[in-house]
C-alpha cells in the first residue's frame, strides 16, 4: 500500500503562532455538519406526543424509542432486501474488478490500453441515458423486479470503478516480478494467484466498501427495477416520506435506520473508504 | 498497513450485517403487518398454484384498508387462489407508473390493475390495446342495470366496456372551517366565484390564510374546479371533446379566475401534501380548501367532527354539478391468470365487494344498489348528489384527458405557477390540446 | 507502457505469444457486459430518441431530430437548463470553497485533526434520499410566525429574523437551496481530495519558501495553491457530473415541482407519466452529451498523463 496512500506523514512542520484560533472556524463547520444528524437523532428519540414541527430543535423530554420501533417495523423487510442485494453485489464486483485490474495493469494483450478508457466511460454516464433500454432489457430477460436483477446491474455498472481501483493498485506491483514469473513459466492464473491475489487485501477492502455504499445508496435503479416486495430501503424510505400517512418523526427515525449500515462501515473502515474515494477521483 | 487487521475489519463488519440481516428476518416474522393478517388466516394457497396479481396505487390509510377489506371478500369466495397485492405507492409518484408502464410496453402485464375510469383508461390503455372488453361480464352479472348510466360511456369505446368501477369520488368540494369563518364575519355561504372571492378578501385582510393549497397536483385540482365554475358543465365538457375552444375568451376568463384564486393561497403550497393543506383548515390556520372528498376520510382519521370542525359545500359556482372520478379495475390483454382475474373483477363489481371497500376507503360505491346504512353522513349526502346532479369528469384524476395530454397540461400549469403569465399559459393549453388531445 | 513487452528478451517473448490473448479472454465478460449495458443501451436510447414512440406500444418510426429540436423550444426544458446551471454553479463553487478552506485548516496539524476529517466526510456515506428527507424538514419554507420550523425557526430563535426565507420555494433561485444540501453532502469529499493534494506537496518546497522569507500566506498562494490545480480539475469534473445527474436529492427534498425541475426529473416524468418515450430518450442523450463533453477530455488527459509517469 504505497502509492495509493496520498497522505505522507510529515517529518517536521512549520507551526505558526496563534494557529489554535483556526479551531474556531473548524468548530463552526462542525456544527453545520452535525445539524442534520442532530435533527435525525433527536426527533427519533422524542415520543409521539412530543413531536411538533415548531419544537423540532428542542431536546427530547425523555428517551423514547417509539419512532425507531415504528420505522423499523415499516423498513425491516426493505433493510433485509438491501443487505441481500448489497453484500453479493459488493463481493462479486470486487472479484470482477480484481481480475480486470490484473489483466489491464500487468497481463496485457494487444489493444488492452484501449479497453481501460472504454470501460471507464461507463462510470460517468448519466443513467437517464440508458434507463429506457435497461428497463426494457431487464424485463425481457426476466430479471426485472428481482433482487438478482438489481445485483447484476450494480455489478455491471460497478465494473469501471472497481477495475480502475484494482488497476491503480496493481500498477504498484513491480512489473519485474511479473516478468520473472513469466520467464519461470508461470501462467496467467498462476501469476494472479501467487503474486497478485496475496497482496490484494487492501484493494479488496476499498472496493467492497465503495460498492457497498454506492449500491446501498442507489435509488434510481432500484426504483425502476424492483417491485414493492423487493424494494431496497432507499425506495421504501422515499415512499414512506412521500405517502405522508407516516408522520415526519417516523420518517426521521427511518432515515437514520437507512443510514446506519453505511455509517457503521464508515466509522469502522473510514480510512479505507477515504482511499476508495481518492481512487474514484483518478489520479489528478 | 496491517493487511490482516483490515481483512478482519471487513470480515467482522460482514458478520455484523449478517446478524442484522437475521434480526431483520426475525423481526419480520415476529411482527406481521396488520394488513397481511387476514391473508395468513386462510389456508396456504400454494397447494393449487392458482394466483392473481393485482396492481394498485393503494398503499396507505383508508385506501389500503379498503383494498384489504375487498381482498378478504375475494379470499372467502376463492380460497384456493393466492392474491398477489402489488400495491405501489403513488404518493411519491415516482415508482408506480414507471413500473406499470414498463411492464405494459413489454406486454408483461399484471392480471388486473387500478385505473381511473375515463380517458386514462380509454386514451391510454384501450388505445394501445392493453386491456380486454368486459361486456360478457356485464351481461353475465347484470351490471348494466346496476352501474350508473352516466359512467358506462366513460369506460366504453365502440360499444365495448373496458373496466369495472368500484367507487365514486367527488372532486369539486370546498372544505371550510366553520369557526374561522364565523370569527371573521363570513356568515353566508358563497354561491358563486365573486361572492367567494369577496369572502376571501375579508379573510385575507383579517390575516387568515383564505385558501389552503398543496403541491402541484392539488393546484391542478383547484384549476379544474374553477374552470368548471367559470364555464359551466356543458362548456367544461367541451374542453375535453374539442367543442370548446381552449383559446376562447371564456377560457381566458376562467384562467383569470384561477389566477385570482391562487392569490389567496398559502405561500408554502409547493412544500405541502394534500393532507398538510387540508389539515390547515381543520387546525384553524386556513379557512378553505378545495379537495376531493377523500379529505373527509382524512379528517375522520384525525378525529375531527363533521359540521363543527369542518364543513363542506360544492365549490362556489358548481352547485348542482358532481365532478367525479372513479377507480376501476381492468383485465389485461394476455393476463397470465385470466380466470382468476375475472374472479377478482366479479368481486370488485359485486355489492358485497363494494360495500366492503367503500365505507373504509371513504368513497361512495359505483353500484346504485348499495346498502346506505353502512355509510356516514357525508357519504350519504354524496350519494344523493351523485344520483341527482349533472355529472362531469375530473382532469387531475384521469377522467377527461389521457396520460400524455394530462402531463402536458401539468407542465404548462407548473410554468404558470412560476410566472403567472395567463397568455402564455393559455397558448400552452391550446398547444397541449393539439398535440395530445382532440384538437388536431 | 506498451514498450513493456518489447523490453523482454526475445526468447521470453516467443513463449508469451502463446498466451498473448489469454488476458483478453479474462476481461471479455466485462467488455461484453459494458458493451451491452453502456454502449449498446446508449445506441438503443439514441434510436428511441429519433423515433416518435409515444404511448405504451414501442414505435420506432424515424422522425429525425424532431424530439431534440422541440426540446429547445420547450419552456420546461429551458427551466431545466437554468436550474442545472444555477445548481451546478452553487454546488461546485460551494463545495470547492468549503472543501479547500477545510483542507487548509486541517493541514495545520491542529489537535483533533482525525476527528474533524472523519466528521466532515461522513455525509458522503449517506444516501441522497436520506439527506433529502432530513433537509426537507430543515428547509421548511413556511414563513408565517406561528408555522416557522427548520432553519427558519432556528434563525428566529437566534434573533436572526432577517435570514428567514422561503428556501426552495424562492422564485427562480429555489434550486440553490437544494444545492445547500448537496454541498453538505459533498464538501467533505472535496476536502479529502484537497487534503490528499496538500499532503503530497513536498515539505522541502515549503521549507525552501519559508527560508526565502515568504509568509505562511504567501507559501500557500505562490507555492501550494498552484500545485493543487489538478486536484481542482478532478473535483470539478466529479462534482460537475454529479450535479448534471442530480435526481434523487431533489425528489426527496422538494418532490416533483416544476420550479425545481431538472433534466433528469423531466426525463423521468415525461417518459413514465406522460409516455413520451421519444422525448424522454432525447433528454437522456442530451444529458449524456453534456457529461461526455466534460469527461472525455478528462479521461484522455488523465490516462495519458498517468501512462507517462
Amino acid at each position: 500500500m504505497t502509492s495509493t496512500t496520498a497522505a505522507r506523514s510529515p517529518k517536521r512542520r512549520f507551526r505558526f503562532q496563534g494557529r489554535y484560533l483556526l479551531l474556531i472556524p473548524l468548530l463552526l463547520m462542525t456544527i453545520f455538519y452535525l445539524l442534520p444528524l442532530y435533527i435525525m437523532l433527536v426527533t427519533g428519540f422524542k415520543s409521539f406526543a412530543e413531536v411538533s414541527l415548531q419544537t423540532m430543535w428542542n431536546l427530547p423530554g425523555g428517551f423514547s424509542l417509539e419512532n425507531y420501533i415504528a420505522a423499523f417495523e415499516k423498513l425491516a423487510p426493505h433493510l433485509k432486501n438491501s443487505l441481500m442485494m448489497v453484500i453479493p453485489a459488493a463481493i462479486i464486483s470486487s472479484m470482477v474488478g480484481s481480475v480486470n485490474g490484473f489483466v489491464l495493469a500487468r497481463w496485457r494483450f494487444p489493444g488492452s490500453n484501449l479497453v481501460l478508457p472504454l470501460l471507464l466511460f461507463g462510470m460517468f454516464i448519466p443513467y437517464q441515458s440508458i434507463l429506457i433500454p435497461l428497463a426494457v432489457f431487464m424485463k425481457n430477460i426476466g430479471l426485472a423486479g428481482s433482487i438478482p436483477g438489481l445485483i447484476l446491474v450494480h455489478v455491471i455498472y460497478g465494473i469501471p470503478i472497481t477495475t480502475l481501483t484494482f488497476y491503480g493498485y496493481y500498477m504498484t506491483v513491480p512489473k519485474e516480478l511479473v516478468e520473472a514469473a513469466r520467464i519461470d513459466g508461470a501462467g496467467m492464473f498462476g501469476a494472479y494467484r501467487h503474486i497478485f491475489l496475496p497482496v490484494s487485501a487492501p484493494a479488496f477492502v476499498v472496493v467492497i466498501i465503495w460498492q457497498f455504499t454506492s449500491a446501498w445508496n442507489d435509488f434510481l435503479f432500484a426504483v425502476i427495477l424492483t417491485g414493492n416486495e423487493n424494494w431496497p430501503v432507499t425506495v421504501a424510505l422515499q415512499n414512506m416520506a412521500g405517502s405522508q400517512i407516516i408522520a415526519w418523526n417516523v420518517q426521521m427515525a427511518g432515515s437514520f435506520l437507512a443510514a446506519v449500515p453505511t455509517l457503521l462501515v464508515y466509522i469502522f473502515l473510514g480510512r479505507y473508504f477515504l482511499r476508495g474515494l481518492m481512487a474514484g477521483a483518478l489520479k489528478g | 498497513m496491517n493487511i490482516k487487521k483490515v481483512t478482519w475489519g471487513v470480515l467482522s463488519i460482514l458478520i455484523l450485517f449478517s446478524l442484522i440481516l437475521s434480526a431483520c428476518g426475525g423481526g419480520e416474522e415476529a411482527t406481521p403487518a396488520e394488513t397481511a393478517a387476514p391473508e395468513e388466516a386462510t389456508a396456504p394457497p400454494e397447494a393449487t398454484g392458482k394466483q392473481v396479481e393485482v396492481f394498485s396505487w393503494w398503499t396507505g390509510g383508508g385506501e389500503a384498508a379498503g383494498l384489504d377489506a375487498m381482498i378478504v371478500v375475494f379470499k372467502a369466495q376463492n380460497p384456493d387462489v393466492e392474491f398477489i397485492n402489488s400495491a405501489v405507492a403513488g404518493g411519491a409518484g415516482t415508482n408506480a407508473r414507471a413500473v406499470l408502464a414498463t411492464r405494459l410496453s413489454q406486454n408483461q402485464p399484471p392480471d388486473s390493475w387500478q385505473g381511473h375510469a375515463g380517458q386514462e383508461l380509454i386514451g391510454t390503455y384501450v388505445k394501445d390495446q392493453k386491456i380486454e372488453p368486459l361486456n360478457f361480464l356485464y351481461e353475465e352479472q347484470g351490471w348494466l342495470d346496476i352501474m350508473p348510466a352516466t359512467l358506462i360511456p366513460l369506460i366504453s369505446q365502440d360499444g365495448n366496456i373496458y373496466s369495472v368501477p368500484v367507487n365514486i369520488h367527488r372532486a369539486n368540494v370546498l372544505w371550510s372551517n366553520p369557526a374561522v369563518l364565523e370569527a371573521n364575519g363570513v356568515t353566508t355561504a358563497p354561491t358563486n366565484l365573486e361572492e367567494w372571492f369577496a369572502a376571501m378578501d375579508t379573510l385575507q385582510a383579517a390575516g387568515v390564510i383564505p385558501l389552503a393549497m398543496g403541491e402541484q397536483w392539488t393546484a391542478m385540482h383547484l384549476m379544474e374546479t374553477i374552470l368548471l365554475a367559470s364555464l359551466g358543465p356543458e362548456a367544461y365538457n367541451g374542453l375535453w371533446d374539442g367543442t370548446t375552444d381552449w383559446g376562447s375568451p371564456e377560457v381566458k376568463t376562467g384562467l383569470e379566475n384561477y389566477a385570482k384564486a391562487l392569490g389567496y393561497t398559502n405561500t408554502d403550497a409547493g412544500s405541502l401534501s394534500w393532507q398538510d393543506a387540508s389539515q390547515l383548515v381543520v387546525d384553524g390556520k386556513a379557512a378553505y380548501n378545495v379537495m376531493g372528498d377523500w379529505a373527509q376520510g382524512f379528517f375522520q382519521e384525525l378525529g375531527k367532527q363533521p359540521n363543527t370542525d369542518y364543513g363542506w359545500a360544492p365549490v362556489p359556482g358548481t352547485s348542482g354539478t358532481f365532478q367525479f372520478l372513479s377507480d376501476s379495475f381492468v383485465l389485461a390483454v394476455g393476463a397470465p391468470h385470466r380466470d382468476e382475474a375475472i374472479a377478482w373483477l366479479k368481486v370488485a363489481g359485486s355489492k358485497e365487494g363494494q360495500d366492503a371497500f367503500n365505507p373504509v376507503k371513504g368513497s361512495i360505491p359505483a353500484r346504485s344498489d348499495a346498502d346506505k346504512t353502512l355509510y356516514n353522513v357525508y357519504l350519504q349526502s354524496a350519494m344523493d348528489d351523485w344520483a341527482s346532479n349533472t355529472v362531469v369528469g375530473s382532469l387531475a384524476h384521469g377522467v377527461v384527458a389521457n396520460d400524455s395530454w394530462k402531463s402536458e397540461i401539468d407542465t404548462a400549469l407548473g410554468l404558470f405557477l412560476a410566472d403567472k403569465n395567463i397568455d402564455t399559459f393559455q397558448a400552452a393549453l391550446v398547444a397541449a390540446c393539439q398535440s395530445s388531445g382532440p384538437c388536431q | 507502457m506498451i514498450t513493456e513487452n518489447a523490453s523482454l528478451k526475445p526468447a521470453a517473448r516467443r513463449r508469451l505469444n502463446l498466451g498473448k490473448y489469454a488476458g483478453f479472454f479474462l476481461v471479455l465478460p466485462s467488455i461484453i457486459a459494458v458493451g451491452i449495458f453502456v454502449y449498446g443501451f446508449i445506441a438503443w436510447s439514441v434510436r428511441v430518441s429519433l423515433s416518435q414512440w409515444k404511448g405504451l406500444t414501442p414505435d420506432y418510426t424515424f422522425v429525425g431530430l424532431k424530439n431534440y429540436i422541440n426540446l429547445f423550444s420547450d419552456p420546461r426544458f429551458m427551466v431545466d437548463i437554468r436550474n442545472t446551471v444555477i445548481f451546478t454553479l452553487v454546488f461546485v463553487l460551494g463545495s470547492l470553497t468549503i472543501g479547500l478552506t477545510l483542507a487548509i485548516l486541517l493541514d495545520q496539524h491542529l489537535p483533533g485533526e482525525a476527528f474533524f476529517r472523519s466528521l466532515f466526510l461522513f455525509p458522503m456515506a449517506i444516501s441522497f434520499i436520506v439527506t433529502g428527507v432530513v433537509w426537507r424538514w430543515m428547509l421548511n419554507p413556511a414563513i408565517t410566525a406561528d408555522r416557522l420550523s427548520g432553519f427558519n425557526l432556528l434563525f428566529h430563535n437566534l434573533g436572526l429574523d432577517f435570514l428567514i426565507n422561503q428556501w426552495h420555494l424562492t422564485p427562480t433561485w429555489g434550486i440553490a437551496a437544494v444545492a445547500l444540501a448537496a454541498i453538505w453532502q459533498m464538501s467533505g469529499y472535496t476536502m479529502a481530495l484537497y487534503l490528499g493534494g496538500l499532503r503530497a506537496v513536498p515539505d522541502e518546497l515549503r521549507e525552501a519558501a519559508r527560508v526565502d522569507g515568504a509568509s505562511e500566506l504567501q507559501v500557500y498562494r505562490r507555492i501550494i495553491l498552484p500545485m493543487l490545480w489538478p486536484v481542482t480539475l478532478s473535483a470539478v469534473i466529479i462534482l460537475g457530473h454529479i450535479s448534471l445527474k442530480v435526481f434523487d436529492l431533489i425528489i426527496a427534498v422538494a418532490g416533483k415541482q416544476l420550479p425545481l425541475d431538472v433534466p433528469a426529473i423531466y426525463m423521468w416524468q415525461t417518459t413514465f407519466d406522460g409516455l413520451f418515450y421519444g422525448r424522454g430518450a432525447s433528454i437522456g442523450i442530451l444529458l449524456l452529451i453534456s457529461v461526455a463533453v466534460l469527461i472525455i477530455p478528462y479521461l484522455y488527459y488523465s490516462l495519458r498523463s498517468g501512462g507517462e509517469s
